[in-house]
């Protein structure tokens, strides 16, 4: 019915090549931002915000950039969570170094940091393919998480070798610390995720992202076309773990406060936002952000379901979330392979053609 | 969808959630994951003993106690959800048994005015109540484990441990790390040889940190262990047959759990402690005619009476002291956070008081001030007896090294100060 091209002209290439070319999606998109940034901050809590949004965002954030790389320029990782360790890392001697800088240049310099660090773990993938370069990411995730670990310099030398986020902010508004309010932290990931979404969308759709999709579908006619591999793989990792690094910096300074590497960075944080991404669908920014949400939302749903209204115990609770989590990923799996960006975009084209299918 | 779900099913609690008049205690307890084995009898002992006095004595002060129980699986992010949903029931005081989960709510609790309880675990430096003023950890910590340690190896060796050779045996993350600038300090005082060997989470693979054990011969092995990591360091020192009786565990490496599946090579296998071991004490038969006999225990009810069982139920015993303390000087039976964490910080503990509880001899004696936040630092050691499968307590609690901790203390919680902003409140 409404959900159509027809009537909708278009009079310019620009117009024509837009995000969102169907009105209704488009509108439907500034009535989703309008919310998110118009109505959100006024009415979050604590709760909602460390609970729920707080890691949703952020982890969006993460997703969005292990799916340049994975997704888009089919360069499989497992260095997630060594990479996030990197832009904590980065962030937390920024903080503690230059305790007068902005937050946003801090956490924009930590993701720079990790751009840097995921580009050099990147080379490998310019002579190792598949299996054998996810083989060295992990490598690079051991790594990086044993070296925060063993040099006392990047924690400050503090007696446990945890990290802790002092209390800085933006414009006069505490964004880090257990001072910050709701709506600011919550605000300030916002923002972040905003532009990245932005920024990898626009990538994603232009030359950059052409070669990326160029050496992901297959290397070799990709460069006998002129896509030059260096270029194409080292700029991949290079956006991927700039997002990353943002995230890994946000999820320390931001939403956790006190990070110690080998607990929140492990291998499991590699594996967790590579389900996001596979779930949520490969080559696909709205994916990353179902993938997110999926992840972190259910979980936190079956709790609520299963603790606090049905009253069961919480070990119960906790053994069925694992079962259920893990039944759905399989279910979706077999159902959909191409994740819930997928199930999106056939939603979209049966709402196309409703109520006239044929 | 799942976003309104999640609102659909909150907006559900928020109307379901009883505005009832009662003590709130929250249990960040953790019945599943790797470290489960040590979460369940903790959390079992800490919900027994308020069921108790919720079902002899009506509550404390006639006020009844509400658990909330609410699974972390020894991970902060799901540490910082259940803290976040529990705190705004009017939680009394927070134990999350998780150095970790510690180091987040640290800051935390102190933004939102309710106390804290590492018993025996989390950041040593928050004895210094000073800087720290919502975060106890009496009776004892880590440093004073570590310095407790050293004392019992003085005592056996006449006071001398020159030249001697100690190895740490410690968990990767912040938990572990915790004792080595104390051993560090106390080898530069008495002289002997520290080798420090890392295990990292969670601590299944240590071949090669026995093989030097075995290769270096040090005298004595000190180990901070959780989980699965005790079980297999105690099989492994088996393996190589280092003598059982010099090797020594934080009190976080000496439960059942820990030396039963290495059978008889475990026998003599010692650990600190800051509480008795055993159900021998009167307080364990009302347990059983009120709670245990009248199906009230928590989880299976098969834990009643071991190391960590016993720990819970120090820990609520500490609490529920706490509490009558808080209503004592506040004058009202209803306490809010804040008067929980003056009466905690007025909190004295003797052996009149132990004995009234049905607990004679059961943890050190102690008393909390404004500045010290952690108690009289008095240890004790347990030895394991494979073939009676029972801890015994073979050193009384005794004084740990004040001089060396203190001025650790000092430096560390001066550090966190600086770092931000506390200025000193006693």
């Amino acid at each position: 019915m409404f959900y159509r091209e027809a009537g909708d002209f278009k009079t310019s290439y620009t117009d024509d090549s837009q995000t969102f070319p169907i009105k209704f999606d488009r509108y439907r998109y500034y009535v989703v931002l309008a919310v998110a940034f118009g109505i959100i901050p006024f009415i979050i809590n604590d709760y909602w915000a460390n609970a729920l949004l707080l890691p949703f965002l952020i982890y969006a954030i993460a997703a969005i950039g292990l799916n340049i790389l994975v997704g888009y320029c089919g360069q499989v990782s497992l260095g997630t969570g060594g990479f996030m360790a990197v832009g904590a890392y980065a962030c937390y001697k920024l903080m503690t170094s230059f305790p007068d800088v902005s937050m946003f240049i801090h956490v924009i310099l930590a993701g720079g940091i990790t751009a840097i660090v995921g580009v050099l773990f990147g080379l490998p993938s310019l002579r190792i393919k598949g299996f054998y370069l996810a083989v060295a990411t992990l490598a690079a995730q051991f790594f990086l998480v044993w070296l925060f670990n063993r040099v006392p310099w990047f924690y400050n030398y503090s007696a446990s070798g945890q990290i802790n986020a002092p209390e800085r902010d933006v414009f006069g508004i505490i964004i880090t610390g257990p001072n910050a309010p709701a709506w600011a932290t919550y605000m300030f990931c916002l923002i972040f995720l905003a532009f990245s979404a932005l920024i990898a969308r626009n990538l994603t759709r232009g030359t950059t992202g052409r070669t990326w999709m160029a050496i992901r579908d297959m290397d070799i006619a990709a460069e006998i076309i002129g896509v030059n591999p260096l270029k194409a793989k080292m700029s991949a990792f290079a956006v991927s773990s700039f997002f990353i690094g943002i995230a890994g910096a946000l999820f320390f300074a931001v939403y956790l406060g006190a990070v110690e590497v080998g607990e929140v960075f492990g291998i499991q944080k590699s594996f967790l936002v590579l389900f996001m991404i596979i779930i949520g669908g490969l080559g696909s920014i709205f994916g990353s952000f179902a993938g997110a949400a999926f992840l972190v939302l259910l979980p936190v749903v079956l709790k609520v379901v299963g603790v606090d209204v049905l009253g069961w115990p919480t070990d119960i609770v906790a053994h069925l979330q694992l079962v259920i989590v893990g039944a759905l990923i399989i279910m979706f799996l077999i159902l959909e392979p191409h994740g819930l960006a997928q199930l999106w975009r056939v939603a979209k084209e049966k709402l196309r053609l409703w109520p006239f299918p044929h | 969808m799942k976003l309104k779900l999640a609102t659909a099913a909150l907006s559900a609690l928020m109307a379901a959630g009883p505005a009832l008049a009662d003590l709130v205690i929250p249990d960040l307890s953790y019945r599943t994951g790797p470290y489960a084995a040590g979460g369940i009898p903790f959390s079992d002992g800490y919900n027994d003993y308020f069921t108790l006095l919720n079902e002899r004595d009506g509550g404390i002060g006639g006020v009844p106690i509400r658990m909330v129980e609410c699974e972390t699986g020894y991970n902060t992010e799901k540490g910082v959800e259940c803290y976040e949903s529990t705190k705004g029931e009017g939680a009394l005081v927070y134990q999350p048994l998780s150095t970790g989960i510690t180091y987040q709510l640290i800051p935390k609790v102190t933004a939102d005015d309710i106390p804290l309880h590492t018993m025996g675990y989390g950041r040593t430096s928050a004895k210094n109540g000073d800087v720290f003023s919502h975060t106890f950890n009496y009776p004892a910590n880590y440093w004073d484990g570590a310095s407790g340690a050293v004392n019992y190896l003085l005592e056996e060796n006449g006071g001398d441990l020159s030249g001697k050779k100690i190895a740490l045996v410690y968990h990767n993350s912040a938990y572990g790390k915790e004792p080595i600038r104390t051993l560090e300090e106390l080898s530069k005082k008495h002289g002997f040889e520290l080798v420090a060997l890392p295990v990292d989470h969670p601590g299944q693979e240590q071949k090669s940190q026995w093989l030097q054990i075995r290769r270096d011969r040090p005298d004595y092995v000190l180990m901070w262990g959780w989980g699965v990591m005790n079980q297999v360091a105690v099989q492994e020192a088996a393996n190589i047959r280092f003598p059982m009786e010099n090797f020594i565990g934080i009190w976080w490496s000496g439960s059942e759990n820990d030396v039963l599946p290495a059978g008889e090579a475990a026998n003599g296998y010692k650990a600190l402690t800051f509480h008795n071991v055993g159900t021998d004490f009167p307080v364990f038969d009302d347990l059983q005619t009120h709670v245990v006999d009248a199906g009230k225990a928590a989880g299976a009810g098969d834990q009643v009476g071991t190391v960590l069982y016993n720990r819970g139920l120090y820990a609520a015993v500490l609490a529920a002291e706490a509490i009558k303390k808080a209503q004592e000087i506040s004058g009202n039976a209803e306490i809010t956070p804040a008067e929980m964490r003056t009466g905690m910080e007025a909190l004295e503990m003797t052996e009149a008081k132990m004995a009234e509880l049905g607990l004679p001899n059961f943890g050190p004696t102690f008393s909390v001030s404004c500045e010290n936040h952690g108690g009289d630092a008095l240890v004790g050691v347990t030895q394991w007896d494979a073939a009676n499968k029972t801890w015994t307590l073979i050193s009384d609690f005794k004084q740990t090294d004040g001089e060396v901790i203190g001025a650790l203390i000092d430096e560390d919680s001066a550090a966190y100060a600086a770092e931000n902003n506390i200025e000193g409140r006693c």
